[in-house]
């Protein structure tokens, strides 16, 4: 047990150290950024000064040390783009993020685990047939399509919703928060069903599979003979035992949904980080891009690490395979 | 019993009957796959959908009523006309409508749809030589550079393919001098995509080729002294390669989706040779004023393109791998 989580503790470290080994490089051999930071009647003068301040005029080991020292205290640089610290710009711009990506997860997770659930029991009935219909649409929609959808509908046809921006939002030292204001919760609603959407239909197909395969146990059967209500049948027996899986795959989930929130910040014009990695790319900054990927590195590689450990624990079979190693 | 005109019929002793081999065609026409094809409604409509797409594509420059990059067949005034109706100044009408600087639709569209194929096949077939490779040396060689290839493909696994892709863009494009980046989108496209979905193909390949590699006509011919890059490309590859049409189809459908989003983005196939995406988003800057047609047909072909190949690619799965049904 223990020599398996220091391995994945290893394994997880090992692979930071080779993202930012990525994150350096496109630092050192991507295009010239004084170029893209100074315009076109720039003197040689201007061009010797910022380099100087950018600390590109060093040779490659110092700046790599530089940057790893840096990027573990948080310091990425100054962005090409808007000359701020990138630190300073990715701190404003998380809450946008984070309060969209956590009312999503939420709405994916509730209205995909009751829909699951739903449409398993119902395993016949007309409404569980057309649900699970729909969902196999909602499934090959583009999550940009989607948005531009709700957007006709909501805003332009119905004017109902705004369609871009977040509303006004409330300073609670240094989080500037959208849940306080009407604008703000209105403006969240949109992005929120357009980035939850396609979580929600694959954590209702995996809950309803899931519960299709326990329903069929010995263990629900007996339950049932001995008359036990029908509620505690499906919900103490029956979705107790499917929540491992669905556990994990939500897990995964958040990754992809601080991801997909690329898209859904493009479609809506939301101030995220999603919306500035975007912007980055387009204007090939650097010091936001490499960040943007350190950042959502160190997520991603801690969110996995934990599912895997918590699989372990959750699961005591999986302990038994686990002794053999490969 | 089929015989060649050509021949003299002979006095017909069973012996002399000139027994010939099925051709490969017949063979595929009385197969089970043939079979299963025909009597799956999904199956024909969805091929023939997608059929229909890509020919259009490919032979765009006929069917396009004009070439939407030719600025000299373009007029100004025939900008925003709805579909179906004629213009109010020039009187022309056009099937889909006009965009912003009078550009019919539907020929743009046309070459769009031939963008987003191009890219999106491009890609696959990038990731499926890439993939099959790396699988087969994985699965074949094993031990240390099974270990690393495989690594990679996990690390690669925890980030969404889309995020891949667009971090691959966004370096390539850095790299890249700022006078070629229009020139080189559509390339750089399709390495990024290609790059960001290697993993799939590798992993089933290195799984099909471990169990190959135990068998008879493996050993026997490493006994005859064939090179190990033999066996693998002449012995085991085609024996692993029906798995990988199926990924194949289905990450067509994948790739034609992420490139979209790409261009969508901003982050894809560049204004001078726009693909389905980058008309979207076009269009998208056009909705809130009632245009809605510059939107509404590029979306719905991106979508019954996607839809098709999708459908078509289940349904692949279904009929080469009864185990899954």
């Amino acid at each position: 047990m223990l020599a398996y989580i220091i391995r994945r503790v290893a394994q997880s470290a090992l692979v930071l150290l080779i993202v930012g080994l990525v994150a350096f490089s496109m630092f050192t051999f991507v295009g010239d950024p004084i170029d893209n930071m100074l315009g076109q009647e720039r003197t040689q003068e201007d061009i010797d000064r910022l380099r100087g301040q950018l600390g590109l005029d060093q040779p490659f080991p110092v700046q790599y040390y530089k940057f790893l020292e840096n990027a573990v205290q948080g310091n990425f640089g100054v962005s090409y783009r808007q000359g701020r610290p990138v630190s300073d710009i990715l701190l404003e711009r998380a809450p946008a993020t984070l309060e969209l990506a956590a009312v999503s997860g939420l709405l994916a997770i509730g209205f995909g685990i009751a829909l699951g659930v739903f449409t398993a029991i119902r395993r016949n009935g007309v409404l569980a047939n057309f649900i699970m219909s729909a969902s196999l649409i909602g499934v090959s929609l583009p999550t940009f399509l989607i948005g531009i959808l709700l957007i006709y509908l909501f805003s332009v046809e119905l004017g109902w919703l705004p369609s871009f921006g977040r509303g006004d939002t409330v300073d609670l030292g240094g989080w500037s928060t959208g849940f306080l204001t009407e604008s703000g919760r209105k403006a969240l609603i949109l992005p929120a069903i357009t980035l939850g959407l396609y979580q929600m239909t694959l954590i209702m197909r995996l809950v309803r599979s899931e519960m299709l395969e326990v329903l069929r146990q010995d263990y629900i059967r007996f339950a049932q003979a001995r008359g036990l209500r029908e509620r505690a049948v499906n919900f103490r027996h029956a979705l107790k035992n499917t929540m491992v899986p669905v556990i994990t795959v939500i897990g995964l989930q958040l990754g992809a949904i601080i991801a997909f929130a690329i898209i859904t910040e493009t479609v809506f014009q939301w101030p995220g980080v999603g919306l500035l990695f975007i912007n980055a790319i387009q204007f090939v900054d650097i010091p936001v891009m490499a960040a943007y990927l350190m950042l959502i590195s160190v997520m991603f590689v801690g969110i996995n690490l934990i599912v895997d450990l918590l699989y372990f624990t959750i699961d005591p079979r999986l302990r038994v395979d686990g002794k053999g190693g490969h | 019993m089929a015989q060649d005109p050509a021949v003299p019929p002979k006095p017909a002793t069973p012996v002399d009957l000139p027994v010939r081999d099925p051709s490969r065609l017949q063979l595929f026409f009385e197969g089970d796959f043939f079979y299963a094809f025909k009597r799956s409604p999904v199956a024909i409509v969805s091929f023939a959908v997608t059929a229909l797409l890509v020919l259009s594509a490919i032979f765009a420059p006929l069917l396009a009523t004009t070439n939407p990059f030719d600025p000299a067949s373009l007029n100004l005034m025939n900008g925003f006309t709805p579909p179906m109706e004629p213009n109010a100044f020039t009187g022309d009408s056009f099937w889909l409508g006009t965009d912003d600087q009078g550009r019919d639709v539907f020929s743009t569209i046309l070459y769009g749809m031939r963008v987003s194929l191009f890219v999106g096949v491009a890609a696959v077939l990038f990731a499926m030589v890439l993939g099959i490779t790396l699988g087969l040396i994985s699965g074949y060689v094993g031990g240390w550079t099974d270990t690393i290839i495989m690594r990679t493909a996990d690390v690669q696994l925890t980030f969404p393919s889309i995020l891949v892709a667009m971090l691959i863009f966004g370096i390539a494009k850095g790299v890249t001098p700022v006078e070629y980046r229009d020139q080189m989108a559509i390339w750089v496209l399709i390495l990024a995509i290609g790059l960001s979905d290697w993993v799939q193909f590798a992993r089933v390949v290195r799984g099909a080729t471990l169990v190959e590699k135990s068998k008879d006509y493996v050993a026997a011919a490493r006994l005859i002294g064939r090179r190990p890059w033999a066996i693998m490309m002449k012995h085991i590859l085609p024996n692993v390669l029906s798995p990988v049409l199926v990924i194949a189809t289905i990450s067509l459908a994948l790739a034609i989706i992420a490139e979209a989003t790409l261009s969508f983005l901003g982050v894809g196939a560049p204004p001078t040779q726009p693909s389905l995406g980058t008309l979207i988003r076009i269009g998208q800057g056009f909705l809130f004023s009632g245009e809605w047609w510059i939107l509404f047909f590029p979306a719905v072909t991106l979508l019954t393109l996607a839809l098709a190949v999708n459908l078509l690619g289940d349904w692949l799965r279904d009929a080469l791998n009864p185990r899954l049904r």
